[in-house]
C-alpha cells in the first residue's frame, strides 16, 4: 500500500495526536476502494475540517475513526481510551432520533446503554439540553420540533457523555442558512465550554473555514488527503469574521484545493 | 384537506346514508318483486330474526368470537417471539422462514380436513384461525425489526449496546408500527380461517359456531337465519378490524407519521 498523501503544508499545531490514521485503506465487498493510504492526525483540542468532494470517502474515514468500520489495511492508533459512546460522540448527517422516544430519553441513551444511574443520566441529559438551547422541549416528540432544533438534540446526544473526541458527519448540510450559522456559532460556544477535539466533515468551504483550526481537502478514487489548509482568525470566530478579507481569502483558497480534489477524482 | 365542523358530520352521515339507502333499496326489491323470504328475506325479517334466534346465534356468536380471539392471541404471541428469534439470527431465518411460508400459502380449506382427523374440531378449528393468522404478524413483525435506520444501529454499537439492549430499546419499538399492521391484518384473517374450518367440521356434524349455524340453516332452508348469521359474522369483522385500528392509532399517535393530521 503505498502512500498517495502529499502534504503541502507541515502541520504548526504541536498539540499530541489525539488520533491518527496511518496508511488506512478501506475496500468495501463491492470492490470499491474508498481509501487508500489515508494518513490523518486529529490533534488534541483542535477542531479539525474534512473537505473534499462527494464520494471521497470522508464518511468512511470518520466510521474507522469511530471504530464502527474496520480498516482493510493500514493501523488506527487512538490516545483518547476505547472507541466507545464515553469518548467519542458521533453526529450524522440526519438528526438519527428515535421517534418513538421523547427529547429527553434520546438525549439520555449513551448514558443509559452506559448504565449509568436513572437520576445522575436524568440530570446530565437536562443539563446537557439546556446547554443546546433547547430547555423546556425535553418532553417533545422529535416530530413536534424544527430540523435544526433535531440537529440539536443530536448534538446534545452526541455530547451528553462528555467525549474527547467529537465527529461530525455533515451536520447541517439539510439546514437552511441562519440556521446553519447558528449552529455553527452554537457549536463554537460549546467546544469552547468542553474543550472537545471535533473532527467535522463537509461539503461547505466557507463552512470549513469559519469553523475549523485546520482543514484536511481530501480527494476520491481512492479516498486520501491532498491539501492541508491551516486557518488563520485573528480574532474571535463571529459574525465579523466572515466579513474579513483574510476569510474570503482563505475561502477561496480552500475552494481552489477542493476544485483541485474534485477534478483529481474524476474518473479516468 | 382541512375538515370543517359541517364536513366532519357530513363524513360520518353519508355512510350512513349510503348503507340506510342500500338496505332500503333491498326491500324495495323484495317487496315490488314479490319474492318469498326463504329466496331472500327483507332486511326488517332479518333483523326480526336476530332478536327471535338470539339465543341460539348468540351462543354461536360467542363459540366463533371465542375461538378467533384465542387463535388471535397465540399467533400474536407466537408470531412475534419467532420474529424475534428469526431477527436474531440469519441463519435461523433462512432455515425456517421457508416453513411458514409453505403454511402461508397452502389454503386453510385444504389442510382443514387432515386437521379434523388428528384433533378433536375445537382444536382443529383453532389451529385454522391460528394458522391463517401467524403469519402475517411474523412477516410484519420480523421486517419491522430488521429494517431499523443503520445509523441509530451504529449509535447503539458505538455505545456498546448489549444485543438484549438494542432489542429492547432499539429493535422492538421500531418494529411496533409495521407489528401492528400485521396484527390488524391477522384480526380479520383469524375470524376467517375459524369460519373456514367451522364448515369444514361442521359438515361431520360438529361445532357450534355461527358458521355451522349457516350451513345447518342452509340445509333447512332457514334463509332468514342465514342471513341473520352472515349479519353477526361481519359485525364480528367490522369490530375486530376497528378496535385493532384503534389499538394502534392510540399505541402511535403521539410519534408515528401514520398518525399525523397533516390538516390539522
Ligand atoms: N457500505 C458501502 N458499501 C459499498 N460502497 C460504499 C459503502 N459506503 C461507501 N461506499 C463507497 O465508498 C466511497 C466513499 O464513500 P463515503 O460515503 O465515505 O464518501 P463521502 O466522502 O462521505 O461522500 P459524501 O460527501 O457524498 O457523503 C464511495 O464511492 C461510496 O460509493
Ligand atoms: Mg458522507
Amino acid at each position: 500500500m503505498t502512500s498517495g498523501a502529499s502534504r503541502s503544508a507541515a502541520t504548526p499545531l504541536a498539540a499530541p495526536a489525539a488520533i491518527s490514521l496511518i496508511g488506512v485503506g478501506k475496500s468495501y465487498p463491492s470492490g470499491t476502494q474508498a481509501l487508500d493510504g489515508l494518513d490523518l492526525v486529529v490533534r488534541q483540542g483542535e477542531f479539525l475540517a474534512l473537505l473534499g468532494p462527494s464520494g471521497c470517502g470522508k464518511s468512511t474515514a470518520l466510521r474507522i475513526m469511530a471504530g464502527l468500520a474496520a480498516p482493510s489495511s493500514g493501523t488506527v492508533e487512538r490516545h483518547i481510551g476505547a472507541a466507545d459512546g464515553a469518548s467519542i460522540g458521533f453526529v450524522f448527517q440526519e438528526p438519527t432520533l428515535m421517534p418513538w422516544a421523547r427529547v429527553a430519553a434520546n438525549v439520555r441513551l449513551p448514558l443509559d446503554l452506559a448504565g449509568v444511574g436513572r437520576a445522575e443520566a436524568r440530570r446530565r441529559a437536562e443539563e446537557m439540553i439546556e446547554r443546546v438551547g433547547l430547555a423546556g422541549f425535553g418532553r417533545a416528540y422529535p416530530r413536534e420540533l424544527s430540523g435544526g432544533m433535531r440537529m440539536r438534540v443530536s448534538l446534545a446526544r452526541a455530547l451528553v457523555t462528555r467525549p474527547h473526541l467529537l465527529l461530525m458527519d455533515e451536520p447541517f448540510a439539510a439546514l437552511d442558512e441562519i440556521t446553519r450559522f447558528r449552529l455553527n456559532d452554537d457549536l463554537l460556544a460549546l467546544r469552547a465550554a468542553f474543550g472537545c477535539t471535533i473532527a467535522f466533515v463537509t461539503h461547505s468551504t466557507y463552512e470549513s473555514v469559519y469553523l475549523a483550526d485546520r482543514i484536511v481537502v481530501m480527494s476520491g478514487r481512492p479516498g486520501r488527503v491532498t491539501d492541508e489548509i491551516v486557518v488563520e482568525a485573528p480574532g474571535p470566530r463571529t459574525a465579523a469574521f466572515r466579513g474579513t478579507a483574510g476569510y474570503a481569502e482563505q475561502c477561496r483558497r480552500a475552494f481552489a484545493a477542493v476544485a483541485g480534489a474534485a477534478a483529481a477524482s474524476e474518473p479516468r | 384537506m382541512r375538515l370543517g365542523h359541517g364536513a366532519r358530520i357530513l363524513s360520518w352521515a353519508m355512510p350512513v346514508l349510503a348503507f340506510a339507502g342500500a338496505l332500503l333499496a333491498w326491500d324495495l326489491v323484495v317487496r315490488l318483486n314479490g319474492i318469498p323470504p326463504f329466496i331472500l328475506p327483507a332486511p326488517a325479517l332479518v333483523a326480526a330474526t336476530l332478536v327471535s334466534d338470539w339465543p341460539i346465534l348468540s351462543a354461536s356468536l360467542w363459540v366463533t368470537l371465542r375461538t378467533t380471539l384465542e387463535a388471535l392471541v397465540v399467533a400474536t404471541a407466537g408470531g412475534v417471539a419467532l420474529a424475534v428469534v428469526f431477527a436474531q439470527s440469519r441463519w435461523i431465518a433462512l432455515s425456517f422462514y421457508p416453513f411458514a411460508v409453505i403454511l402461508q400459502v397452502t389454503p386453510i380449506i385444504a389442510i382443514a380436513p387432515l386437521l379434523l382427523i388428528y384433533l378433536s374440531p375445537d382444536a382443529a378449528v383453532l389451529t385454522c384461525a391460528f394458522v391463517v393468522a401467524f403469519f402475517p404478524v411474523l412477516s410484519n413483525t420480523l421486517a419491522g425489526l430488521t429494517s431499523v435506520d443503520p445509523n441509530l444501529r451504529d449509535l447503539f454499537r458505538l455505545n456498546r449496546a448489549s444485543r438484549l439492549a438494542e432489542l429492547l430499546r432499539l429493535r422492538i419499538p421500531a418494529a411496533l408500527p409495521s407489528f401492528l399492521v400485521g396484527l390488524r391484518i391477522a384480526g380479520g384473517l383469524a375470524l376467517i380461517g375459524a369460519i373456514v374450518a367451522e364448515i369444514a367440521a361442521g359438515s361431520s356434524g360438529q361445532g357450534s359456531g355461527l358458521a355451522y349455524r349457516i350451513v345447518e340453516a342452509g340445509y333447512r332452508l332457514n334463509v332468514p337465519r342465514m342471513f341473520a348469521a352472515l349479519a353477526l359474522i361481519s359485525i364480528a369483522g367490522v369490530v375486530i378490524y376497528g378496535s385493532l385500528a384503534l389499538l394502534s392509532h392510540v399505541l402511535l399517535r403521539r410519534w408515528h407519521d401514520s398518525t399525523v393530521a397533516r390538516d390539522g
